[in-house]
């Protein structure tokens, strides 16, 4: 895989449980840090690209506000939207922008101010998230379709809650460390277990917190790379899939079908195979769907994911970092700004400027964002 | 319309497929089949995605099925919360995969993946139309 297309910024907000401000700021404040990252100004960004969910948006057509406050006219700009995968592809989008020489620069950020909806009004979108004519009739929301996911995975391959839990500790123990982290707290395999059941097999820490927050990635052809960036990260591998939104077009339920489709595609385009990644941030929205992400990222085996983390393979030090960032279980999960945040903790990584969060000598890191409920599967491979 | 009779809450009621909701009324739980290359689809479809036809014919589903997964919602959305607590689940009879709720009935402690389930259209409290698993 050629060398061409780079990241040259990175940016992130911390990530608020009620954001003090509007969604421009908000977006502002990650924009800021990927601008002061990447050492350029306005007038370099050729295009903009802005993701979020707009189920959680007061604002009609947030990309035009947005780049209005980011001083980004008369450039280009426009929204996509995937749910929670929405950032990865904007990403996409950049890199294929970018790719094609229709832009040197293209800017993606993502955003999400979830608390700008009522919790009433938060609780009566929930229930359309699934297939409005066939499952919302039925009070479904996006736990209940990843729980029955971890209830099949349970029954075909013995895995546990405990298992799950074991993951929820993981990530605890790294959020703990990460500045922009929600949820700060060190928590125990007994609390974990301990804790009340939401939608069975999952209990309240094996969900993410709603966080509010914003994200900015800074895509650069590979000209303009050399010409402006010291560390530019170089995308590898890309590989995007989709799987039926309703869980009856499902072959099963203990697999995210969508994911192992990008991952295969991702490292083919690479070139290389998931024993030469070095660190990955994966979509854990709920512990379930971390367990199954080491699975359809072939880390491990189908019904084998269980060994990593009992033998404590995905921490610092083990065979294959995962969410040593805290993860969406901990970072928070402001849906259109978590994909560029995972893709910021990588470049971050690449660049050895992840600080107590470090995986020492990492070369190759992997990102896996999922929209819905295994809905948009991204999977994006970088290198330095 | 029509359709808006289907479900404890509905958020929908114009569809080609709103006839599902008479075979409810009668009794039946049905998908369609396209005439003309013979795809099934659950939930029932006024076009064939395989073949692009619109010629649709009502087939019949029947058990016994196949539990393949569930949940036990503590919570629940605006419009479901005096349900709470329900299991949600995903039943395959012979191919067809049904999403749909349990009957109350059915004591948690039976409920496991891979029992046999039939189907049971019902009316709700509300009068809505729907249809339920039960053993
Ligand atoms: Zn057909």
């Amino acid at each position: 895989m050629p060398k061409d297309v780079a990241i040259i910024g990175v940016g992130q907000s911390t990530f608020y449980r009620g954001y003090q401000g509007s969604i421009k700021e908000l977006a502002f404040e990650a924009f800021r840090e990927a601008m002061q990252d990447a050492g350029i100004g306005a007038a370099d960004i050729g295009a903009s690209i802005v993701c979020s969910a707009p189920e959680y948006d007061s604002q009609r057509s947030p990309s035009g506000i947005i780049a209005e406050y980011l001083g980004l006219n008369p450039q280009p700009t426009f929204a996509i939207e995937s749910v929670c995968s929405a950032s990865t592809s904007g990403l996409r989008a950049a890199y294929a922008l970018v790719k094609s020489g229709l832009h040197d620069v293209v800017l993606v950020l993502g955003f999400q101010k979830m608390s700008e909806i009522s919790s009433a009004d938060s609780q009566e979108r929930m229930g359309r998230g699934a297939d409005i004519m066939w499952e919302s009739p039925f009070g479904t929301m996006m736990p209940a379709c990843y729980a029955m996911h971890a209830s099949a995975h349970f029954a075909k391959y013995g895995s546990t809650e405990k298992d799950l839990a074991m993951i929820r500790v993981k990530s605890t123990k790294y959020g703990a460390i990460n500045e922009k982290a929600v949820y700060r707290k060190e928590l125990t395999l007994e609390d974990a277990l301990a804790a009340p059941v939401v939608t069975s097999p999952l209990k309240k820490f094996d969900c993410c917190a709603n966080a509010d927050g914003a994200s900015c990635v800074i895509v650069a052809s590979k000209d303009k790379a050399k010409e402006i960036s010291k560390k530019p990260v170089w995308f590898m591998g890309l590989g995007a899939a989709t799987a039926s939104m309703t869980l009856t077009g499902r072959d099963n339920l203990y697999a995210i079908a969508c994911a192992k489709k990008a991952a295969q595609e991702a490292y083919a385009m690479a070139g290389i195979s998931p024993q030469d990644i070095d660190v990955a941030e994966v979509h854990d929205c709920f512990t379930i769907a971390e367990l199954l992400a080491y699975e359809a990222l072939g880390f491990a085996e189908p019904g084998k994911g269980v060994e990593l983390i009992r033998d404590g393979q995905t921490y610092i030090g083990g065979k294959i970092p995962v969410n040593v960032d805290g993860g969406l279980l901990s970072k928070g999960h402001p849906i259109g700004a978590t994909g560029g945040s995972q893709v910021r903790t990588i470049v971050m990584q690449l660049r050895e400027e992840a600080g107590a969060m470090q995986v020492p000598g990492a070369e190759i890191g992997l990102v896996h964002n999922i929209g819905g409920v295994g809905v948009y599967g991204n999977v994006i491979i970088l290198g330095r | 319309m029509g359709f808006e009779k289907f479900g404890r809450r509905s958020f929908t009621s114009q569809t080609k497929v709103a006839p599902f909701v008479d075979y409810l009324e009668k009794g039946e739980l049905r998908g369609t089949r396209c005439k003309s290359c013979g795809k099934q689809y659950f939930p029932p479809r006024a076009d064939c995605a395989a073949c692009l036809s619109n010629e649709m014919e009502w087939y019949k589903i029947e058990g016994p099925g196949t539990l393949i997964s569930f949940t036990r919602a503590g919570f629940a959305p605006t419009g479901f919360e005096e349900d709470v607590p329900y299991t949600l689940a995903l039943v395959d009879f012979n191919g067809t995969k049904v999403f749909g709720r349990l009957e109350k009935d059915i004591p948690e402690a039976e409920v496991s993946v891979g029992m046999q389930l039939k189907v049971t259209p019902c009316t709700l409290s509300n009068g809505q139309l729907s249809y339920e698993f039960v053993k």
